[in-house]
C-alpha cells in the first residue's frame, strides 16, 4: 500500500471539500473491508484518504411507517441486523445483511459501502484493471471466467457486481443520496449503476468528489419480500448468483413483483421478464420455477460459467417461494 | 538487539527470538523515515480539517486496557502496529484482505479483521487481543477448550479464532451448533479443523456459564 495523507472530517459539508475532482487522487474511507485490501492489491492508490468515521450523521437509522426508511450510508451491518425497526418491515434486509457470513465483516462493513464495493473479478484485483484487459483485449472470454457474468457480458465489462443489497434495494425502489460540493441529488438506485466501457469509469454514477451519504427506502406497504443466495461455502464469500424478490399480493394473487437478481451481470439485473411471468399469478412451485426460467432466457454464460444459469434460475425460484411464504 | 522495557511477554522462549532479530535489522531503515513525522496534536485553522501524514504520527492505542503511544504512517494497519511496532504477535498476518480471520482482535467488544482497521482508526477505542486472555498462566475456558478438544492442527488461525469465539459468546451464551456454524462464518483454518473448533465453541460456553473465571 502506497503511502497517503488521512483526514477525518466530522460533516459531510468537510469531507467533499477534502476531495479531488479526479478519480484516483483520493479515496473515501468507511468501514475499510474493501478499499484497503484494494489499495494493498495497488488497485487504488490514493494521495489522500477521507474517512467518514467521524460523520455522525452519516450513522443514521430512521423508520417511519408511511414515508419508509433512512439509512445514513455507515450504519454498519451489525447496527443494521441489530435494528428491530428494519427487521420487522423489511426482513430481506436483514437477510441480505445475514448473507454477508461473517461476524467481522457485520462490525466493520456499513451499508454504503457494500453499494460501492468494487467488484471481485480476479483479473481486476490482481491487477488488469476493471475490464479485466491486456494489450486492449479482455482476458475474461477465453480465461478463467467461472465467476464473472452470465447476463449484459457483450463486453468490455464482465465483471458482476459484488452487492450484498443493491438487489433487495432496487427491488424495494430505494434511492441513493449523493453529497457533493454543489449540494445533495438522489439518484434511484436502478439509475445509479452502468457497465463501464472503459477502464478509468466507475461502475456507478458517483463523482469524485462527491459522498453517497443515506440510502432512502420507500414504505414497504406489507410487500413480502425475500432474498435468496446461491453460495459455494456457508463462510464469508460472495454468492455465486443471488435473487431478491418483491410481491405485492392481493390475496394469493400477485399483483406486482419486482425481480432483481445479483452477481449475475456487471449491474444489479432487474428482470422484467421474470416480473411479467409472476404477474396475475398465483405463486405456486411451478410459477416460480416458470420466473426463473424467464430471468434467465437471455442468459449468455461465458466457456466456464454455464453453471451460473440453473443457479440463477434455482435463486429466482427459491426468492419467490420464500417472499409468498414469509416476509413481512 | 534493542527491546523495549513495555514488552508484553517476558517467557524464557522469549530470549531468542527471531522477531528481534528482525527487528535490529530494520532500525537503520525506519530512522530514515522521519522526515514526513507531523505533530497530531496541532490546531487546525478554524472549520478546516486536519490532514495527517503520509508521513508517521503519533497516535496511541488502548490495547488490553493499555495505552501504547507510537508513531506510524497514516496506511499502517492496526495489524501492522500491533505485530511490528508493538510486537504483540497474537494476531497472524494470513490473508491481508479481511477474508480469513487470523487477525481477529476486538473493539469496543466487536470482532474486527485488524489488517482492515487503520491504527490511527483504532484510537479511542478499546483494542482487545489473545494476549489479554491469559491471565498468570491460567487459560481462557475459550483457549482450553481449543486444547482439550484439539480444535487447531498448524495453529495458525487459532489466536483469531479464540478471539471471535470469545466476541461471539460474549454476545450469545447459549448457542446452538446452528448459531456456531453462523457465527463463526468469519474465519478459516485450513487445516480444517472445524468439528473440532465447534465442539469447543459448545464447551467454552458451558464453562463460562459455570463461572469459571475469563477475561
Amino acid at each position: 500500500m502506497q503511502a497517503f495523507e488521512y483526514a477525518s472530517p466530522t460533516s459531510k459539508e468537510a469531507a467533499v471539500k477534502l476531495l479531488a475532482s479526479e478519480w484516483g487522487e483520493t479515496e473515501v474511507l468507511a468501514g475499510g473491508t474493501d478499499l484497503l485490501s484494494l489499495m494493498k492489491d495497488q488497485g487504488s492508490a490514493p494521495k489522500r484518504v477521507v474517512s467518514l468515521a467521524a460523520v455522525k450523521e452519516l450513522k443514521a437509522i430512521e423508520y417511519n411507517p408511511s414515508t419508509g426508511l433512512r439509512l445514513g450510508a455507515l450504519v454498519t451491518l451489525r447496527e443494521l441486523l441489530d435494528s428491530a425497526e428494519v427487521r420487522k418491515p423489511y426482513p430481506a434486509l436483514i437477510e441480505a445483511a445475514e448473507g454477508v457470513r461473517s461476524p467481522q465483516l457485520h462490525s466493520m462493513g456499513t451499508v454504503g459501502g457494500d453499494l460501492l464495493q468494487r467488484p471481485r473479478c480476479w483479473y481486476y484485483r490482481g491487477g488488469y484493471g476493471l475490464l479485466a484487459q491486456m494489450d486492449g483485449k479482455s482476458l475474461v472470454p477465453d480465461g478463467e471466467n467461472q465467476y464473472h457474468a452470465i447476463l449484459g457480458n457483450s463486453g468490455p465489462a464482465y465483471f458482476v457486481n459484488p452487492s450484498s443489497f443493491a438487489p433487495i434495494l432496487i427491488a424495494l425502489g430505494a434511492k441513493v443520496r449523493l453529497f457533493g460540493p454543489g449540494g445533495a441529488r438522489d439518484v434511484s438506485l436502478d439509475k445509479f449503476y452502468g457497465t463501464p466501457t472503459s477502464a478509468d469509469q466507475r461502475e456507478y454514477d458517483l463523482k469524485p468528489n462527491e459522498i453517497l451519504t443515506d440510502i432512502l427506502v420507500p414504505a414497504a406497504g406489507g410487500a413480502k419480500m425475500a432474498v435468496y443466495e446461491v453460495r459455494q461455502k456457508e463462510a464469508l464469500d460472495w454468492p455465486l448468483a443471488a435473487a431478491a424478490v418483491v410481491l405485492n399480493l392481493d390475496g394469493k394473487t400477485v399483483k406486482s413483483a419486482r425481480v432483481v437478481l445479483g452477481h449475475v451481470a456487471p449491474t444489479p439485473w432487474p428482470s422484467p421478464e421474470a416480473e411479467a411471468a409472476l404477474a396475475g399469478k398465483t405463486v405456486s412451485e411451478s410459477v416460480a420455477e416458470e420466473a426463473g426460467k424467464a430471468a434467465l432466457a437471455k442468459a449468455t454464460p461465458l466457456s466456464k460459467n454455464a453453471y451460473k444459469v440453473q443457479l440463477a434460475r434455482v435463486a429466482v425460484k427459491r426468492a419467490v417461494l420464500a417472499a409468498a411464504e414469509g416476509g413481512a | 538487539m534493542s527491546r523495549k522495557k513495555d514488552k508484553p511477554r517476558k517467557s524464557a522462549a522469549e530470549a531468542f527470538s527471531r522477531r528481534d532479530f528482525l527487528k535490529g535489522a530494520g532500525v537503520a531503515v525506519s530512522g530514515g523515515l522521519m522526515v514526513g513525522e507531523q505533530v497530531a496534536g496541532a490546531t487546525p485553522p478554524e472549520g478546516a480539517t486536519q490532514v495527517l501524514g503520509p508521513g508517521a504520527v503519533p497516535i496511541t492505542l488502548k490495547i488490553n486496557g493499555r495505552p501504547h503511544k507510537l508513531n506510524v504512517e497514516p496506511r499502517v494497519t492496526l495489524l501492522d502496529a500491533l505485530r511490528n511496532h508493538l510486537d504483540i504477535t497474537g494476531a497472524k498476518k494470513v490473508c491481508d484482505r479481511a477474508a480469513c480471520g487470523a487477525c481477529t482482535v476486538t473493539l469496543n467488544g466487536n470482532p474486527v479483521y485488524a489488517c482492515a482497521v487503520l491504527a490511527i482508526e483504532a484510537q479511542g477505542k478499546e483494542i482487545q487481543t489473545i494476549e489479554s486472555l491469559t491471565t498468570g498462566g491460567k487459560l481462557h475456558p475459550v483457549s482450553a477448550a481449543f486444547v482439550e478438544h484439539d480444535a487447531q492442527q498448524c495453529g495458525f488461525c487459532t489466536p483469531g479464532f479464540v478471539m471471535a469465539v470469545k466476541a461471539f459468546l460474549d454476545k450469545n451464551p447459549n448457542p446452538t451448533m446452528q448459531d456456531i456454524e453462523k457465527g463463526l462464518g468469519g474465519n478459516l483454518c485450513r487445516c480444517g479443523t472445524y468439528v473440532g473448533v465447534r465442539q469447543a465453541v459448545l464447551e467454552a460456553a458451558k464453562a463460562m456459564k459455570g463461572g469459571k473465571a475469563h477475561a
